[in-house]
């Protein structure tokens, strides 16, 4: 067990819509699905304009091992295949698929045959899943470290850490059934001692149903964490459940644990029972900019804006758009944005709430020091960037472990100067990459 | 909907609080002592008061012009240093070593540095030793209360002549502590009536503010309460009297300086475990300043000495990073 607290925040909860069951989204018109919507190598699209898919038709591939497949959302026709800017900037392939409005599954679909953990990992590589918790590792990879034999914990994610988003507390509702089939599959085959269910107090009915669901199964244990930012995070929830300590530039395999998000899990058994892929996604949608907070399940590539349209439109013209909440999240440029595989919020804030503090400049109050999660010193960072010479300035970052900040958000939260400490590190890490880079280059 | 859509790092919440907002709070948890002062000192005190408040905006308002910053006044630091200057001096300063004070604390110990967060030393305990030592006749002196005392004098010590005596007229307590003479009753000592600065010898207000502070969450309890308790723990073994060590805590500027200076956060580690360290050492060098230094009064000097080790206590006690590997 965790041998003591580590820094964390109390953010508001704002889950307007918790109680909320996910509603399915009617058809839209077009789905517009970008070949990068995980974590690793962009897949590599396998269809041409023209073409006729089916709701699960693979439609890219999986380039690579770290990569996974795609597939289509919807019937229809491929109208083409364009250019789409990430929100993080980079431009990769995008196939715009035209809706028939039938949604009529792929007829070749099948429910994979599972009878040992190569048939598991197949067929979660097949469904093309990747961790539905917003990071989108393709979770394949993940279960293959189950080969290395060392894996002994299985942490399903629950805690959903960030304001507004409920879409894992649905899941665990509505979609009890399949959690208790998911970790069913995942007992049988990945052959670890028990599966941890982590989950904030404050969804205490989730904490009431998975309890209930698993009282008979010895090797399930739901854990009851406090809510507080950001417990959701994997490092945080493997030190809170086990208290072990996940080492620099390790995962938590390297510490015997597989951690996967509940509704991942959830998918799974859907994914073994009918054999569709992962072709549509619960989000919550809410901020203020949205008339009608509420879960939707809509198909991945359906546009940001149809899926608000569906709630009900906008309370307020929308200053901010986000995929995923407001601690974490990414701005995007326009609300023609897709629903991607791992988006499971879209959180549209008005004007109000878009506002952010001005910076001023740093008071060495310590807030940020004393919340940080990962133990860092947030303010060395914006220091060291200061510093002109960049050997000494990526000694400096190297000292004071820039790469452990796992970018939670909870320092530019707390700043009382408003001080821009996330995106410093951003920044930080990005140079001393770089930097290490050039170094190895120069040796050669 | 075609309007423009912000685009920025996360997070995209921040929390409610603003630097202003905490200055704010100190300065609030500054007015119960100086409504103590000028009750005690009389009306002087809030002219004193504006004097070095308006002063010290003055100063940062008109060095930001020329250097052609921005306006900074809104932070609300500048008006808290003025403020803890003018609790930090007596009530009979002439105005213009108050506005000297004020500009030299501003300018010389925050501007010059960099302005607010750069500076390494506390501007107001700079400037309240700076003017001691410009003008010793006016700030060292003390103030005598114009409100009579609530509780009879204690007499501690002995002349060499054998017969108790009032060292000097108008004598601060820590005056009569080192030099022995006729004490104020601790009642009086509680509540300030006694020979001081304008916010310092009142308990009772400087406390309000601590536990106003607290309750903020703006100080953590454990600076001023380790900073007073060394004080306390180290007289205490010297004298072998709780009562003179209770003298030793609630004279001169240590309830003050522990409450509104060691809790500075520009000029202390930013380390929780780094502001206790700094606080036992101010606590120590205070002592040491009383006892065995020429001076009655050691807070200034002690706060100071640690604001110039806080960067090495920083480094000492940086946090441990989880799976950092050493």
């Amino acid at each position: 067990m965790p041998l003591f607290k580590l820094g964390s925040l109390h953010v508001p909860h704002k889950k307007n819509t918790a109680s909320m069951a996910a509603v399915r989204m009617s058809p839209p018109e077009s789905v517009l699905i970008p070949v990068t919507q995980h974590i690793g190598a962009p897949a590599a699209i396998t269809v041409k304009p023209g073409d006729e898919v089916y709701v699960g038709t693979l439609i890219a591939t999986a380039s690579g091992f770290v990569s996974a497949p795609i597939h289509s959302s919807v019937s229809g026709k491929v109208k083409k295949i364009e250019d789409f800017l990430t929100p993080q900037g980079k431009t990769v392939p995008a196939v715009l698929i035209e809706s028939d409005g039938n949604m009529t599954p792929d007829p070749t679909l099948r429910a994979p045959k599972i009878e040992s953990a190569d048939d598991l990992i197949n067929a979660v590589r097949e469904s093309g899943l990747v961790g539905l918790g917003g990071a989108g590792f393709p979770t394949a990879v993940k279960l293959e470290a189950q080969k290395k034999g060392n894996i002994d914990r299985i942490i399903l994610n629950g805690a959903e850490c960030e304001p507004y988003i409920t879409a894992d507390t649905r899941t665990m509702l509505d979609d009890a059934e399949l959690v208790r089939e998911g970790v069913e599959l995942l007992l049988r085959f990945l052959k670890v001692d028990e599966v941890i269910i982590g989950i904030e107090a404050n969804k205490a009915e989730c904490i009431e149903r998975m309890s209930e669901l698993f009282a008979s199964n010895p090797s399930v244990r739901v854990e009851r964490l406090p809510s507080a930012y950001p417990q959701g995070a994997e490092k945080m929830l493997v030190y809170n459940t086990t208290g072990r300590v996940i080492p620099e530039g390790k995962l938590p395999a390297d510490v015997g644990c597989i951690v996967m998000n509940v509704t991942s899990v959830a998918f799974l058994a859907k994914y073994a029972r009918t054999g569709i892929p992962l072709v549509e996604k619960c989000v919550t949608v809410d901020g203020s900019a949205v008339k009608s907070p509420a879960n939707v399940i809509a198909p991945v590539g359906a546009s940001i804006e149809s899926v608000i349209a569906f709630t009900g439109g906008y309370a307020e013209p929308a200053a901010k758009i986000l995929y995923g909440g407001p601690m974490m999240g990414v701005a995007v440029y326009s609300s023609d944005y897709p629903i991607m595989k791992n988006t499971n919020a879209i959180v549209a804030m008005g004007e109000r709430e878009a506002k952010i503090k001005p910076t001023i400049p740093c008071i060495h109050c310590g807030r940020c020091v004393a919340i940080c999660p990962m133990g860092l010193n947030p303010t060395a960072y914006a220091k060291a960037m200061n510093v002109d010479d960049h050997t000494d300035r990526a000694e400096r970052l190297t000292a004071a472990k820039i790469n452990l900040c796992i970018e939670c958000g909870s320092c530019s939260y707390v700043c009382p100067s408003g001080r821009p400490l996330v995106e410093t590190n951003r920044l930080a890490k990005t140079e001393l990459r770089e930097y290490m880079a050039n170094q190895k280059k120069g040796d050669k | 909907m075609m309007n423009k859509l912000t685009v920025s790092s996360s997070p995209h919440f921040r929390s409610p609080r603003t630097t202003r907002g905490i200055m704010l709070d100190v300065l609030i948890a500054l007015l119960p002592a100086l409504i103590a002062g000028s009750v005690i000192f009389g009306l002087r005190a809030l002219l004193v008061a504006a004097v070095c408040v308006g002063s010290a905006l003055l100063a940062e308002f008109l060095f930001n012009l020329i250097c052609k910053k921005p306006n900074t006044l809104g932070d609300l630091t500048a008006a808290v240093t003025g403020l803890i200057l003018a609790l930090n001096i007596q009530v009979n300063v002439p105005l213009w070593q108050c506005a000297v004070g004020s500009v030299f604390a501003v300018i010389v110990v925050k501007c010059l540095f960099g302005g607010v967060g750069s500076n390494f030393a506390n501007p107001a305990v700079t400037a309240r030793i700076f003017m001691l030592l410009c003008f010793t006749g006016t700030v060292g002196a003390a103030a005598a209360p114009i409100i009579s005392p609530v509780g009879e004098k204690v007499l501690i010590g002995t002349s060499a002549t054998g017969a108790t005596v009032d060292v000097v007229t108008g004598a601060t307590p820590l005056e009569l502590l080192k030099w022995d003479g006729a004490l104020p009753s601790l009642s009086d000592m509680l509540l300030g009536i006694y020979g001081g600065a304008i916010g310092e010898t009142c308990t009772v207000a400087i406390l309000i503010g601590f536990i106003y502070l607290v309750a903020r969450r703006v100080i953590h309890f454990e600076t001023p309460l380790i900073f007073v308790g060394t004080v306390f723990v180290l007289a205490l073994i010297t004298e072998g009297s709780a009562t003179l060590a209770l003298y030793q805590i609630l004279s001169g500027g240590l309830m003050f300086g522990a409450v509104f200076m060691a809790t500075d956060y520009v000029t202390t580690p930013i380390t929780r475990t780094g502001k206790m360290i700094f606080a036992l050492g101010a606590g120590v060098i205070t002592f040491l300043i009383r006892y065995f230094g020429a001076y009655p009064e050691g807070v200034s000097y002690a706060i100071l000495l640690m604001n110039i080790l806080s960067p090495y206590i920083e480094k000492w006690t940086a946090p441990r990073a989880l799976g950092g590997a050493k």
